[in-house]
């Protein structure tokens, strides 16, 4: 927040300080982002984890600039650190500026919920991939072609000579996907941005898909930001987590503080309504009580507190709790974050 | 591929026996028959003929055989020797009598569709690209002007405007002096001088409904994943726009080639009796009129020929040009 | 409330979260009433809320009603009779309604006409005698006639205060009969085909398009190709090819439905393709299957759960049927197909306008197409509104 104006640190590539975006709608102003601060370094990976409706996507998209167009730009930074080393104020870029369309696709590649309808259906996939290649770099039709059919092999494709000039419909979702990662890959990106690229395939897929992420990851030394709704996934993949609740981070730490100290009741409520495997045979599952909010009628003060068990009327319901953060980094927007400390070591 | 174009031609000839059908019902739908008709025709040169005569006629003709008997005959007459029977009316071979005129309606729609697509669908890309701009609502504004406005009235009152303020006779296709002439340079610049009213008329309403098509197809797929992917890419907005959704929200319009020909024929036919040009429609109207069916029921029938073929046509570039429906 | 109760609770989790043993959270309540408040609306409230935002098709549909009413009460509104022949008066055009005369108010009135012979033409010329004035008096007498079929009376809303005096605010044709009046009882032909044309047609394609939709497999694809075969007849040369065949002598009334018939025949397709593809889209919906689990007969699903769930996209896609029919009664009657003098519909008004020669001596001949475009533009803006309104997920 306060460092805007300072220059990122060198390992940092990624920074969002405050940032917000809105709708303007019919039923009012939805405050789809409100005051988002994460920062993902080289080569780490970053679990972002709420409930859908929470504003991770548009977040995300803020990040590519590729914000719906009717979404406002309400304030905040971006900041990314090219390949170059020079560093980019993302957020005061136009969405169609040379630079945007520079890191697109090159320096950031982005994977999408949808591998049914994400790729252009009728184009083949070779030409998907070879094109994206061809715009970002100075290179034959052949090379291309050579380098897509290299990308399909990574990215453990069955078959990369046949599929590369097949059509999206021809392939399995989990081979869409595939695709989808080839396609990201395409100009070895320094990001990886992966908006809940598992949440609809199959368990079995899911499973092979996330571990074709991780070991990718580990070869190319990409960063990657990765999207989820569902706890189990980010345990498996991510070093560091941020929570989301109604357009806001919650909670952020690496994945053992959150898993084992977490510091929000949400981020506790959430991880209580995941099955555990090798849990007690008699462990409850428990949901969060109430619904999320509709996104016109944000509740004031700490935005949690109609569903939250720990609210204390006459200030969660008043005044909106600020960042607590914690010698090891972690951070809690909890008016009593400071508590949990000592309960988790009970 | 090659099988979808087999299964689609041969399921046109199912639909082709439909309306061959419906065609030869309408022939036979008005009270009375081509005898009657042809009795009272000589009566009115003052002709007399027996009630004998007549029905040894009606035999003759096949006229008391079952319906389905004469469909046979009627169609088979058709396919076999290209002959539609007589009309009355101008007591010609309706062969004889057709092409000329159908191949002027042709030439009139096919130039007002291939007018309409260059108007109307980048004009609807940008509407859809900008929407709820300046030139978007104009757009619109103008898109609603062309639905309200039947083809007919447009016609009268560009008659009207021509005569009241610039002194010109807007109807027919061709000046007076050329109207009967052979085909000449001087014909054929005077026929492209008349020929933009129809072309205006036939067009306007068209424009205005393909561009509110497009603009809602264009809508609904830049709202598509694909579409983000594509920019995501970092592509220019213009290549993203035009190399995948308008390329995919053409696509219903490709499917519709066959039927906008048709549905322009219609037009044709009520633009042209107003504008007095020399095609299909007023002759057709004629026919209805005076019911000289065989001549009426031959205009039907090519230009539900037309339509079908048309179908299967846009069917098979579909099928070209969405890799999803060459699968299917 | 979505809470599941802890009967069978286990020691540790209880002790460590001891402090969570709420069933509720402590300020849940203050959310709940204001998320009450806001969803209680129906769906038709909604409907109509998102409606009246539409500006345009709000006017539209004002403009509709009056027009019903205007043909409705066509004989109280207008000053004389459809067939009033007046050899005197043709085509005298349009009179204006002044209010002040000599800069005085003299309440609403027009000047009278003077009537001269072209030297060269020797035809019938009108000027405007600005020296005389003819008063306009509302409630006059004029001709006998039923109001709404009912009551005889002689009142209409308006006439020249002077008998011998005649107000055309439309002109008047060929024959000296009052544009005016013929416009407001050709609005009761014409709307009303438009209306029963769309209901035959919304009748045939409801039925059949429910069940394609419903039933889908080997029925939808033989409904689907009985659609495409009635499609790939082009209409307009079916339609005249149809209402020609129909015997000039038959009672004018009897061809009136059978010409809406006739459009209906061919309409139908275009309201079955919009009731089946909501049909698929609703037939896989959870809350029609968990219906169908419970052993809901199929009538019962077709009539309480689904129907209902598109009555707003049929309204909508009704509305946008409304003005093909008007436009394709329209047409064949100009054409000389459809309805016949001595019914009076705005096709055939047309009629009288079809050449140049006599609009150019009568432009105001052409006000009955001024009406068609008015009113199919209206149905148009009013469908479209409520197509945007009955959508949930518009903007
Ligand atoms: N195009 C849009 N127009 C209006 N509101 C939107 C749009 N996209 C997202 N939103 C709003 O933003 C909020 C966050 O959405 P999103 O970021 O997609 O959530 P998540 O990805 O966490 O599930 C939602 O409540 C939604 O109402
Ligand atoms: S601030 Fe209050 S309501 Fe919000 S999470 Fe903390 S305890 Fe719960
Ligand atoms: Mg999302």
């Amino acid at each position: 927040m306060t460092q805007t104006n300072n220059p990122l640190p060198p390992e940092r590539l990624l920074q969002l300080d405050d940032v917000n975006v809105h709708f303007p709608m019919r039923e009012g102003l939805v405050k789809a982002v409100n005051g988002v601060s994460y920062h993902i370094n080289r080569g780490e990976v970053l679990g972002i984890v709420g409930e859908s409706g929470s504003g991770k996507s548009v977040t995300a998209r803020s990040i590519m600039r590729l914000q719906p167009k009717q979404a406002l730009d309400a304030g905040g930074s971006i900041r990314f650190r090219r390949k170059s080393g020079e560093e980019v104020l993302i957020s005061s870029e136009d969405r169609q500026s040379r630079t945007m369309r520079d890191l697109r696709g090159n320096e950031i590649g982005m994977i999408f919920q949808e591998p049914m309808t994400a790729l252009s259906p009728v184009h083949t996939i070779g030409t998907q991939i070879m094109r994206t290649v061809m715009l970002h770099r100075n290179v034959s039709k052949a090379d291309a072609r050579a380098r897509a059919i290299e990308l399909l092999t990574k990215v453990q494709m069955p078959r990369p000579n046949d599929i590369v000039d097949r059509y999206p419909h021809h392939l399995s979702g989990g081979m869409r996907q595939r695709a989808m990662i080839a396609l990201a890959l395409a100009c070895d990106p320094t990001l990886l941005i992966a908006d809940e690229p598992t949440t609809a395939l199959d368990v079995t897929t899911e499973a092979q898909i996330l571990h074709l992420l991780k070991s990718l990851q580990q070869e190319l030394g990409m960063a990657i930001v990765f999207i989820t709704h569902n706890f189990g996934v980010v345990a498996d993949i991510a070093d560091r987590v941020a929570v989301m609740y109604l357009g806001r981070v919650v909670e952020t730490g690496t994945v053992d503080e959150i898993f084992y100290e977490p510091k929000h009741p949400y981020t506790q409520a959430l991880l209580r309504s995941i099955p555990k495997l090798g849990g007690q045979k008699a462990r409850r599952l428990k949901t969060i009580s109430g619904t999320v909010p509709d996104p016109f009628n944000v509740p004031p003060g700490c935005s949690f507190h109609p569903r939250c068990m720990r609210a204390v009327g006459g200030i969660c319901n008043v005044t909106t709790p600020p960042e607590v953060r914690f010698p090891n980094g972690q951070i809690s927007r909890c008016h009593f974050a400071e508590e949990f400390r000592s309960e988790a070591a009970e | 591929m090659l099988s979808l174009i087999v299964n689609r031609i041969l399921w046109a000839i199912p639909t082709l026996i439909f309306v061959s059908f419906i065609s030869f019902v309408i022939i036979q739908l008005p009270p009375g028959d081509y005898v009657t008709a042809y009795v009272a025709q000589l009566r009115h040169s003052g002709e007399y003929i027996t009630e004998l005569q007549e029905a040894a006629m009606r035999q003759e003709f096949g006229l008391n055989d079952p319906l389905l008997v004469q469909y046979w005959r009627w169609i088979s007459a058709i396919v076999m020797h290209g002959d539609f029977g007589r009309s009355l009316e101008w007591n010609m071979d309706v062969k004889d009598m057709i092409w000329d005129r159908l191949g002027l309606t042709l030439a009139i729609s096919t130039l007002s569709m291939i007018f309409t697509w260059i108007i109307a669908i980048p004009i609807g890309v940008y509407s859809a690209t900008r929407q709820y701009s300046f030139f978007d609502y104009i757009f619109t504004v103008f898109g609603f002007i062309g639905k309200g406005i039947p083809e007919f009235m447009l016609a009268l009152i560009l008659m009207w405007l021509g005569y009241a303020y610039f002194n010109m006779d807007v109807g027919g296709l061709f000046s007076r002096q050329y109207e009967t002439a052979p085909w000449s340079w001087g014909k054929f610049v005077d026929l492209l001088e008349h020929l933009w009213v129809p072309i205006v008329v036939l067009a306007f309403g068209s424009t205005a409904g393909l561009i509110r098509v497009m603009r809602a197809n264009m809508l609904d797929e830049l709202g598509k994943p694909y579409v983000e992917t594509a920019y995501a890419q970092g592509f220019t907005e213009r290549t993203v726009v035009w190399r995948y959704p308008v390329r995919i929200a053409l696509n219903p319009f490709i499917s519709t080639v066959g039927w906008a020909l048709p549905a322009l024929f219609s037009g044709d036919i009520i633009a042209a009796v107003v504008l007095n040009l020399p095609t299909t429609g007023p002759l057709l109207l004629k026919a209805l009129q005076m019911q000289d069916m065989y001549l009426a029921g031959s205009f039907i029938l090519i230009l539900s020929v037309f339509t079908v073929i048309g179908t299967v046509l846009s069917d098979i570039l579909l099928a070209v040009s969405d890799p999803r429906i060459r699968m299917a | 409330m979505t809470q599941i109760s802890n009967t069978m609770s286990d020691p540790i989790y209880d002790a460590v979260m001891a402090s969570e043993e709420r069933e509720m959270p402590p300020l849940a309540g203050e959310q709940t009433t204001k998320e009450g408040r806001s969803y209680t609306a129906k769906p038709w409230t909604l409907i109509w809320w998102r409606f009246r935002k539409h500006k345009l098709a709000m006017a539209s549909l004002f403009f509709l009603i009056f027009c019903f009413f205007s043909a409705l009460f066509a004989d109280f509104i207008s000053p004389y009779r459809p067939a009033d022949i007046d050899k005197l008066n043709t085509f005298v055009p349009p009179a204006n309604i002044h209010l002040f005369h000599d800069g005085k108010f003299q309440g609403p009135f027009i000047y009278a006409l003077k009537r001269s012979r072209d030297p060269e033409t020797a035809r019938v010329i009108y000027e405007r005698d600005t020296t005389k004035i003819v008063p306009i008096s509302f409630f006059v007498e004029g001709p006998e006639y039923d109001l709404l079929g009912l009551v005889p009376t002689k009142i209409h809303l308006f006439g020249a205060a002077d008998k011998r005096q005649k107000v055309n605010l439309l002109g008047t044709d060929s024959l000296g009969r009052d544009l005016f009046t013929r416009l407001l009882y050709g609005a009761r032909v014409t709307l009303s085909a438009g209306l029963i044309g769309v209901a035959f047609s919304f009748v045939i394609g409801l039925f059949i398009g429910a069940i394609a939709g419903y039933y889908g497999g080997l029925v939808d694809a033989l409904i689907q190709r009985l659609m495409e075969f009635i499609r790939s007849v082009p209409t307009i040369p079916l339609w005249m090819g149809l209402a020609a065949a129909l015997p000039i002598a038959w009672d004018p009334l009897f061809v009136y439905v059978l010409i809406t018939f006739i459009l209906a025949l061919i309409g139908w397709t275009h309201l079955a393709r919009v009731v089946r593809g909501r049909f698929f889209a609703l037939r896989n919906e959870d809350y029609i299957l968990a219906a169908r689990l419970a052993g809901a007969s199929e009538y019962r699903i077709i009539t309480r759960h689904m129907l209902p769930a598109m009555t707003s996209y049929i309204i909508a896609a009704v509305t946008l049927a409304i003005p093909e029919m008007i436009l394709g009664e329209t047409a064949l009657s100009f054409l000389g197909l459809g309805l016949r003098p001595p019914v009076v519909s705005w096709g055939v008004l047309l009629q009288d306008a079809q050449n140049l020669r006599s609009i150019s001596l009568a432009p105001w001949l052409l006000s009955p197409g001024i009406a068609i475009i008015f009113v199919v533009l209206a149905f148009n803006f009013l469908g479209d509104g409520l197509r945007d309104a009955a959508d949930p997920y518009g903007r």
